[in-house]
């Protein structure tokens, strides 16, 4: 399959054009042209810019990870309106894992263990950085990709650890990368209104991945899309993660989150499918400084991550051993798939698999 | 090369056997969806996507055929084999008709103990019981099982089922419409002419039809553009066909199961049905399904050139045998074609519309 469409390129919806024009000339996309994306009823226009922008990046390789999930625990002291993995001491279901627990769950060999956790009542920072210490010792292959910004913001409310300490220490300790998870949706009204108050808000989520980056901390990022936010709240929270990515230039990937209704129900129904490929198209436009925008099968569905690799995204996560957040809020897809399934959703879109580390070296290309 | 199509397609010329080939192996996906969808709405302006309330039950999984993509059958004698009496089969049409169902899509195995009378009854029962219900009944294979028991031609078993009152045809059956798969897969099932001549016939006497396509097995790009040439020359001779209908094999519990080494997803399934939709120049509708590739491929597949979302399948046991269960509501159908964009439209066994959401 041809690695850029090569179509003449009109649009059914015309206000495409001049976004084509830019696209193509590497020109940046203005808010404006953000609401348009989102707005737009040519879902297949929106595709191929996207898909034009994708295949410039990465031509038809799409990249994935062997990698293992790990939550330390799911005690937490937020009640966040939209999450159904939080629990409080003593309630069923809570649970806690000792650093040898944490280590059971991370088989030899594995690639990259994905390590995030609830805001833990009482752990003391130091439990943290013992835990990495451990893994990294004892799985000196895995690579640690560990603390949202939220979780490292927490141990400054909670212990007044700065978040430059903590992360030089971690690091120190064997942190590899971070995840990109706890940004949310970056908008005052929804913080308000789904209760994520008691959580970094925007400026201090970029604050603190700023200061990864400037220590050499690769990190990802999120968007939890598909509940009650508008359009305009959408763009702006790329356009906020596009312009700290200029500041500090260390994301990897970008990684739409569609809401899950579990029992939280902030809305009667996922979105559907056709606003995932939306939003993994408009992101992928808009975020110009972003290596790769991801497909995440366990929020969206295999079948809508395969189709997605046409809509601009470039990697589908990885095997995700033991998800659990997205399944506590009864996410609909397996926890976790065989590598020979991450396969098959990028055969089937005719894209060729490249398994890499969690800072994108290569390790093997699929045939 | 898309240029060209595109030029074809909007000068109302016919595509060729390598455009077919192009579209299936190399054709852009979202291209391919884009040009797709301009010929849908060419044929089919309005923002509307149509569904059926239906039920597709069986009378019996007894069956002498062996196909080697079935996990359905059972051969005489099997201790799982079964077989329903006309009353059993009529309270599951009730059943149906109870649950708002304007079509009964009724299929089984070709059960050489059936004699003709069997299926004539149910026909003449449905119509007089329930005459809200479109007997939908009997695919290609099972009305030559028909004339094969009763000893009457092809075409006689199909006036006989007219007289009972019965006025359209499934499309099951074709599989894939080539000699050579068709040999593979159901050697016993005879080559695509068997499945040909019936839909001919039963178009000749004012039988309304549909033509399907089980795709994702042994079959090659040749083997799909045969299938469409096929049923392309038929529908020239009488314009019989309502719809165009693909889905993908389901391999659980089959014989084939330990052959298949590809996997047809989300992807094909896309191409196949915008593929199709350009291809199938003289077909009035595709259907894309909720059902055979999931709720949500099904709603990425209306932006992929179908119209048609097929039915709510109150019951449904084939793709059930081959581990594969999803279920609906007529609700549920309303939501995704909504969500997906459209405005829902339920219809008939014929295509005409009843009500719109």
């Amino acid at each position: 399959m041809p690695a850029v469409d090569t179509a003449p390129l009109t649009f059914r919806d015309s206000r495409l054009h001049p976004l084509w024009d830019k696209v193509r000339a590497g020109e940046r996309l203005s808010r404006e042209d953000g609401q348009l994306l989102f707005e737009t009823e040519d879902l297949h226009g929106l595709g191929r810019l996207a898909n034009f922008a994708k295949s410039r990046l990465h031509g038809d390789q799409v990249f994935f990870v062997l990698n293992r999930y790990v939550n330390p625990t799911n005690l937490c002291v937020l009640s966040c309106a939209f999450c159904d993995f939080a629990r409080k001491k003593g309630e069923a279901g809570a649970f806690e894992n000792s650093i040898e627990d944490v280590l059971e769950m991370i088989k030899p060999g594995t690639r990259e263990a994905h390590i995030v956790g609830g805001h833990h009542p009482d752990w003391p920072f130091e439990y943290f950085e013992r835990m990495i210490a451990a893994i990294h010792a004892a799985r000196p292959e895995t690579q640690i990709k560990a603390f949202t910004a939220a979780e490292i913001d927490y141990f400054w409310r909670r212990w007044k650890i700065e978040p430059r300490e903590a992360l030089t220490r971690l690091k120190q300790a064997g942190l590899h990368s971070m995840p990109g998870g706890g940004a949310e949706i970056f908008s005052k009204r929804l913080q308000k209104e789904l209760r994520f108050t008691g959580k970094a808000n925007a400026d201090r989520w970029l604050e603190i991945h700023g200061i990864a980056h400037s220590l050499g901390i690769k990190t990802n990022a999120t968007m939890l899309y598909g509940h009650i936010e508008t359009m305009a709240e959408r763009v702006e929270h790329l356009v906020r993660l596009r312009e700290q990515q200029d500041r500090s230039g260390g994301f990897l990937t970008f990684i739409p989150l569609a809401y899950q209704i579990g029992n939280t129900k902030l809305v009667p129904r996922q979105t559907p499918p056709t606003d995932d490929l939306r939003t993994i198209a408009a992101s992928r436009l808009l975020l110009d400084n972003f290596p790769h925008i991801e497909a995440y099968w366990v929020m969206i569905g295999e079948e809508t991550a395969s189709v997605a690799l046409h809509f601009g995204a470039s990697d589908v996560n990885g095997t995700l051993e033991d998800e659990k957040i997205a399944h506590a809020a009864k996410a609909a897809s397996p926890a976790g798939l065989a590598q020979e399934q991450i396969l098959r959703i990028i055969r089937d879109a005719g894209k060729i698999a490249v398994e890499r580390d969690a800072l994108y070296n290569v390790v093997k290309v699929w045939s | 090369m898309l240029a060209d199509i595109r030029a074809k397609v909007e000068a109302g010329k016919r595509l060729e056997r390598a455009d077919g080939r192009w579209l299936l192996t190399e054709a852009p996906l979202v291209d391919l969806g884009s040009l797709a969808q301009e010929v849908r709405f060419r044929l089919h302006p309005p923002r509307q996507v149509s569904f059926v309330i239906d039920s597709n039950p069986n009378y019996t999984n007894v069956c002498i055929t062996d196909c080697q993509f079935c996990a359905f059958y059972r051969k005489p004698g099997h201790p799982e084999a079964w077989t329903l009496t006309v009353e059993q089969v009529l309270e599951k049409i009730e059943s149906a008709a109870r649950g708002g169902a304007t079509t009964v899509l009724l299929q089984g195995g070709h059960n050489p103990a059936l004699p003709l009378d069997y299926y004539l009854s149910i026909v003449r029962e449905t119509r007089r019981r329930f005459p809200q219900v479109t007997p939908h009944f009997f695919t290609a294979s099972e009305i030559m099982t028909m004339a094969d028991v009763s000893g009457l031609s092809m075409p006689e078993v199909l006036a006989q089922l007219k007289a009972a009152g019965q006025s359209t045809l499934p499309g099951g059956g074709a599989e894939v419409l080539s000699e050579r798969v068709r040999k593979r897969i159901e050697p016993k099932k005879g080559g695509p002419r068997a499945w040909l001549d019936v839909h001919r016939e039963a178009h000749r006497q004012g039988f309304r039809s549909t033509a399907t396509m089980m795709y994702g097995h042994v079959e090659t790009p040749e083997d799909i553009v045969d299938h469409w040439e096929a049923i392309r020359e038929l529908q020239d001779e009488h314009g019989g066909f309502t719809a165009f209908v693909p889905w993908s094999f389901k391999p659980g519990n089959t014989l084939l199961e330990k052959w298949i080494k590809t996997y047809q997803g989300p992807n094909a399934y896309l191409r196949m049905l915008a593929a199709s939709r350009l291809y199938l120049d003289n077909f009035a509708h595709v259907q894309a399904s909720w059902f055979s590739e999931g709720k949500r491929a099904g709603q990425i597949a209306l932006h992929w050139g179908a119209d048609d979302f097929g039915g709510t399948l109150f019951e449904e046991n084939v793709h059930a045998a081959a581990d594969f269960v999803n279920k609906t509501t007529v609700e549920e159908i309303v939501t995704l074609i909504r969500e997906a964009g459209f405005t829902p439209v339920q219809r008939t066994t014929e295509y005409e519309v009843l009500q719109v959401y």
